[in-house]
């Protein structure tokens, strides 16, 4: 048993952060007249080892049983400073932080009256302090597995590093192959490597891996549980073919009705696909889907006499019976790795896009140069007889990028390289061709990059400086109508192609994972991180880190350093095998709960249930928290009806009289 | 420090520009004339500077088209430091006299046009005209503009309006003799600020259009509609382009045109329509419903649409360039796409482009035609 509370003062200068403003002796002097102070003391940084020395001294000498330390936010340091306790032998929630930092001194200029608030503050937090209850953290089993959304070169990086350590993984792509975005680009900035040959064998490495379970074409349908034991629902949606059976020769799809006919996804609309499809040669799994939109037996229930499909196939793989699997597993931690969208430049009226087929975007460009593409690796425009070679190109950046005139301020972090990749591999392509590049700053930040950026102006591309304010036709050429700012002449360029450099932006479909994972999203609509600098890769959902582009715009040496980065998070919590759950929870008192249910649906978390007790004989709905799941927000104590719900370290009991000595409640 | 001039840079957003240069490549003059927005924007972050730009002449080539400020990834209105150069010339009282005549009659006259306020509703003559009546419901209200009531060559328009409102059956009003300027080019002649001549026009042009009881006030000229919606705050009624209700009168079978009107058409966005106010489809809409017309696109038309060079006071100052305008670019333009008819939804481009349709000699091939001069013709 606790006997009468000897409290610590600790108040922190944090340099010169409190004390310019804060006369810290002051507060700590006064702070020594407050009833149950045992010690008060001001020094330079709390949070130092010595600052910490202090109060474990002082713990052990002079047996305090209680702390106050006035320093910063506890977001900041209450972690630091809980450890302390314990290192002293002392429940670390014995601990009360008075901020006087950014509630003080930060957002104040007058030092007398910043003093008397800072200590308004500490008066208050000792009065709580003095009615803390010590608490016990608990512990829950892991879950040794992890989820992966998405499988882009994000995905499929982190799923190799947590297979690798030996958990099993999850890893669940929408479309029919892994691969993402990587797949379809042509050479890699900066040092051109071909992006199939250094992605491919990763795409069949997590086919083949034996730890990683591989389900593409599929969906994650609902998530719940929390860190370390979350229970996951999965659409396996129908291929209509039968995974075991399909040898991927692909006469299927040679002898489709449809064939070359429907737009390829993989191509950016410019090549032609069948029904049943591969989405490019390198597929994995290497396996043939039937688009349901498509196909003419899904779509009409008739396809000529038959099928020609079902006929063709030597092993009888064509199965348009075929339904949709749920498949349900737990895991310990999950991966978002969902990647990004390209902006949509037909947003851009001005640049033409969806007016004339020789204005095109960067991506389309990409399968234009790639050997696997529609044309086979060649520069041409236009179809058939009429096709011929561009001479006179421009490139157009920051196309749905720093533009607030389309809501998106941000740098998409990528268009200036894979500019400058592009018109270098249009001049290797094509040698008397004039590439102009029309820019408003070259950002070339990464390893390699303005070395690459050196090396490909020296090659002949003309940078001009001057973002183009329209594209439109005359005769039979384009105009770029722009200015050269450099010289501050107005220019209206004659071309016969525009490429349109478009951004990254967050997926049209970014909401389906929020609501089921309860993401945040930052203000550029990307998927938001913990912490800018310090958590860059996890969440406010603890056990849920995010990877590549759906965080940010980013390259691929970003994304798969990100991508590292998750998987290790997410080894960290598997490979410890234990998580502990927060402390701080809200507890709901049985006695006075009449179960209304309120505070089920209130909770942001799904950490409340109704149960049937029994209650002097008499069955009786109560709400019942979940330890593990609830985070301490609070919500179910404010939203309760007969102050039944109570949050830990926040009850009335303890928060109304600190309150009370703020001189807020007379 | 001088405290104004802080003003004139946040007023203007001017630290927030990046000079990326998509003000100038878009603006449609820099082909004839020394403008170069970009530059003003940047000389204008030295305070110092600013009466020394407000004297440039090309501060008056601006043409109010707002392609600088729409293109702007920054937020900025490129056009708006143009007005607030003007204004300091206003206010410095060294104008050129047509501008300054044009400022004085609009404050007298009720109108830019040095015309008596008197004869406002002459155009009328001889029409069956619905006269609206304050405080007397009437459902639409119709605004004339001054430019389409005093200039003989595009009284047509409204004319031609009476016409198709009378046949259609429509409950309308004009607002008649009281009607003053809407004030648009006033505002872009830069007598702004807050004791400005424009603040004054739209204080009792509120007041007036206050005391008409109706649900929406038609505008004839896209100007007149631009202001009406988008700088008159206390307007009650809801402010369209006759396009809307002509349109309207279309789809709901009011009105059929039925006689032939066999013509190549091309319409030209007046910036004040298209690029300022996203009116692209219903000019369109009511071309679409002739019968034996063939209707073609100019290669920049839409959100690409080229100026004119009416608007933006240049009625009353003219670029000095030996450049083709732009307006002849246009017509040029029209020729080779074998449009026989050019048409409009503006006084202002009416007046441009007829202009050069007769300094180019196209007379023969091809004639600018206001929409409701065309509709009036096949309901004859
Ligand atoms: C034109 C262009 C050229 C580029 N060139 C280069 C270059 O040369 N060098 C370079 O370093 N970078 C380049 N990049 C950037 C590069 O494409 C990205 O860094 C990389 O693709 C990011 O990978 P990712 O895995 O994060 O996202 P993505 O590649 O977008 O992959 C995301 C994956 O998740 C899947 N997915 C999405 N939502 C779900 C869901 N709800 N459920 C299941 N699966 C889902 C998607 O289908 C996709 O397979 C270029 C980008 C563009 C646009």
């Amino acid at each position: 048993m606790n006997n009468k509370p000897k409290i610590g003062v600790y108040v922190c200068h944090c340099g010169i952060n409190i004390s310019h403003t804060v006369d810290v002796e002051a507060v700590a002097e006064f702070a020594s007249q407050l009833p149950n102070v045992r010690v008060a003391r001001e020094y330079s940084y709390m949070c130092s080892d010595p600052g910490q020395a202090l109060i474990r001294e002082d713990i052990k000498n002079e047996g305090l049983n209680r702390v106050v330390v006035a320093s910063c936010s506890p977001r900041m340091h209450e972690l630091t400073f809980r450890k302390t306790l314990a290192e002293a032998g002392l429940n670390p929630y014995y601990l009360e932080m008075a901020n006087i930092r950014e509630h003080c001194s930060w957002v104040h200029g007058d030092r007398e009256k910043a003093t008397a608030k800072a200590k308004r503050l500490v008066a208050a937090a000792a009065v709580k302090a003095r009615l803390l209850e010590p608490l016990q953290e608990k512990e829950v089993d892991v879950e040794p597995a992890s989820l992966i959304i998405g499988a882009g070169i994000a995905g499929i990086q982190a799923a190799l590093d947590i297979a690798e350590a030996g958990f099993k993984v999850y890893l669940v792509e929408k479309t029919p192959s892994v691969g993402g975005r990587m797949s379809q680009l042509d050479k890699t900035f900066p040092t051109l490597d071909c992006s199939a040959c250094i992605l491919t064998p990763k795409m069949v490495d997590v086919a083949s891996h034996p730890n990683i379970e591989l389900l593409t074409y599929s969906q994650v349908e609902d998530v719940s549980g929390y860190v370390g034991n979350f229970d996951v629902k999965v659409r396996k949606k129908a291929r209509y073919v039968d995974m075991d059976k399909c040898t991927g020769c692909g006469v299927c799809a040679q002898e489709c009705r449809l064939t070359g006919r429907i737009p390829s996804e993989f191509d950016e609309g410019m090549g032609k696909r069948a029904a049943i499809y591969l989405p490019f040669p390198q597929a994995v799994p290497a396996k043939y889907t039937i688009d349901p939109e498509r196909c003419l037996m899904l779509t009409r229930g008739k396809c000529g006499k038959s099928p020609k499909c079902v006929d063709a196939c030597g092993t009888g793989a064509i199965n348009f019976e075929q339904e949709d699997e749920i498949v349900e597993f737990k895991v310990g931690s999950i991966i978002v790795a969902t990647g990004f969208d390209v902006f949509d430049a037909s947003r851009k009226p001005e640049y033409g896009y969806n007016d004339y087929e020789n204005v095109i975007t960067g991506l389309e460009l990409e399968r234009l140069v790639s050997a696997s593409g529609p044309t086979g690796g060649d520069i041409l425009i236009g179809k058939g007889d009429d096709a011929y070679v561009p001479k006179d190109i421009a490139f157009i950046k920051c196309v749905g990028s720093r533009d607030k005139s389309v809501g998106n301020e941000y740098c998409s972090r990528v268009c200036c390289m894979y500019t400058a990749k592009l018109a270098h591999l249009l001049t290797e392509k094509i040698p008397d061709a004039n590439v102009r590049v029309y820019y408003m700053d070259v950002r070339a930040f990464g390893k390699g990059f303005e070395e690459f950026y050196d090396r490909v102006r020296r090659e002949g591309v003309r940078y001009i400086r001057g973002n183009p304010s329209e594209v439109f036709k005359r005769g039979d050429k384009l105009v770029v109508k722009a200015e050269n700012t450099l010289t501050s002449t107005p220019v209206e360029d004659e071309v016969d192609l525009v490429v349109l450099a478009v951004g990254l932006e967050p997926r049209r479909d970014a909401r389906e994972i929020i609501d089921i994972l309860r993401l945040s999203q930052s203000g550029d609509r990307f998927y938001m991180e913990a912490h800018p600098k310090l958590a860059p890769v996890d969440t406010a959902t603890d056990g849920v880190f995010l990877a590549g582009c759906a965080q940010g715009p980013k390259d691929i040496p970003d994304t798969v350093a990100q991508a590292k980065g998750a998987a290790s998070s997410a080894l960290v919590l598997l490979s410890s095998g234990k998580v502990k759950v927060q402390a701080q929870v809200s507890h709901i008192n049985e006695d006075t709960c009449r179960g209304c249910g309120y505070c089920v649906e209130i909770c942001p978390y799904s950490a409340i249930e109704l149960v049937t007790v029994n209650q002097f004989g008499h069955e009786a709905l109560v709400a019942r928290v979940n330890d593990a799941l609830c985070k301490g927000c609070g919500a179910c104590v404010a939203g309760c009806f007969s102050g039944s719900a109570q949050q830990k370290s926040f009850m009335d009991g303890q928060i109304l009289p600190q309150i009370a000595a703020l001189g807020v409640m007379r | 420090m001088n405290t104004e001039v802080q003003s004139f840079i946040q007023k203007h957003d001017l630290l927030g520009c990046i000079q990326c240069g998509r003000c100038t490549g878009g603006c449609p003059v820099n082909t004839r004339t020394d403008l170069n927005v970009r530059r003003i924007v940047y000389d204008a972050l030295d305070e110092s500077m600013l009466d020394e730009l407000a004297k440039l002449p090309e501060v008056w080539d601006c043409t109010t088209c707002e392609t600088c400020a729409i293109r702007c990834p920054k937020g900025l209105k490129p056009m708006e430091v143009l007005i607030g150069l003007r204004n300091i010339l206003v206010e410095s009282g060294v104008i050129q006299p047509t501008v300054r005549d044009a400022l004085e009659s609009a404050f007298r006259e009720g109108n830019p046009w040095s015309k008596p306020k008197a004869t406002r509703s002459d155009w009328m003559q001889g029409l069956d005209v619905k006269i609206a009546v304050p405080g007397e419901k009437v459902e639409n209200l119709i605004f004339v503009c001054c430019t389409i009531a005093y200039d003989p060559k595009v009284q047509v328009i409204a004319q031609n309006f009476v016409k198709v409102l009378n046949k259609a059956g429509i409950d309308y009003g004009f607002v008649g003799d009281d009607e003053v300027c809407c004030a648009s080019e006033i505002y872009n002649m830069g007598e702004v600020g807050e004791d400005g001549l424009f603040e004054m026009m739209v204080e009792d042009g509120t007041e007036l259009l206050n005391s008409f009881d109706t649900t929406r006030i038609v505008t004839l000229s896209p100007h007149c509609y631009d202001a009406l919606k988008n700088q008159y705050p206390d307007l009650q009624a809801e402010v369209i382009h006759y396009t809307h209700l002509l349109k309207e009168i279309l789809e709901d079978e009011k009105l059929v045109f039925t006689k032939e009107f066999a013509q190549k058409i091309v319409f030209h966005d007046p910036c004040y329509l298209g690029k300022r106010n996203d009116v692209y489809d219903e000019p369109r809409y009511i071309l679409n419903q002739i019968p034996g017309a063939e209707q073609v696109e100019f290669s920049r038309n839409r959100e690409r649409s080229l100026c004119c060079e009416g608007g933006g006071g240049k009625m009353w100052a003219e670029t000095e360039s030996h450049k083709e305008r732009l307006a002849e670019e246009r017509v040029r333009d029209a020729k080779e796409l074998g449009a026989t008819i050019l048409a409009v939804a503006c006084p202002f481009c009416v007046l441009t482009l007829d202009d050069a349709v007769k300094a180019k000699g196209f007379e023969e091939e091809m004639q600018v035609m206001e929409i409701l001069e065309i509709a009036g013709k096949l309901i004859e």
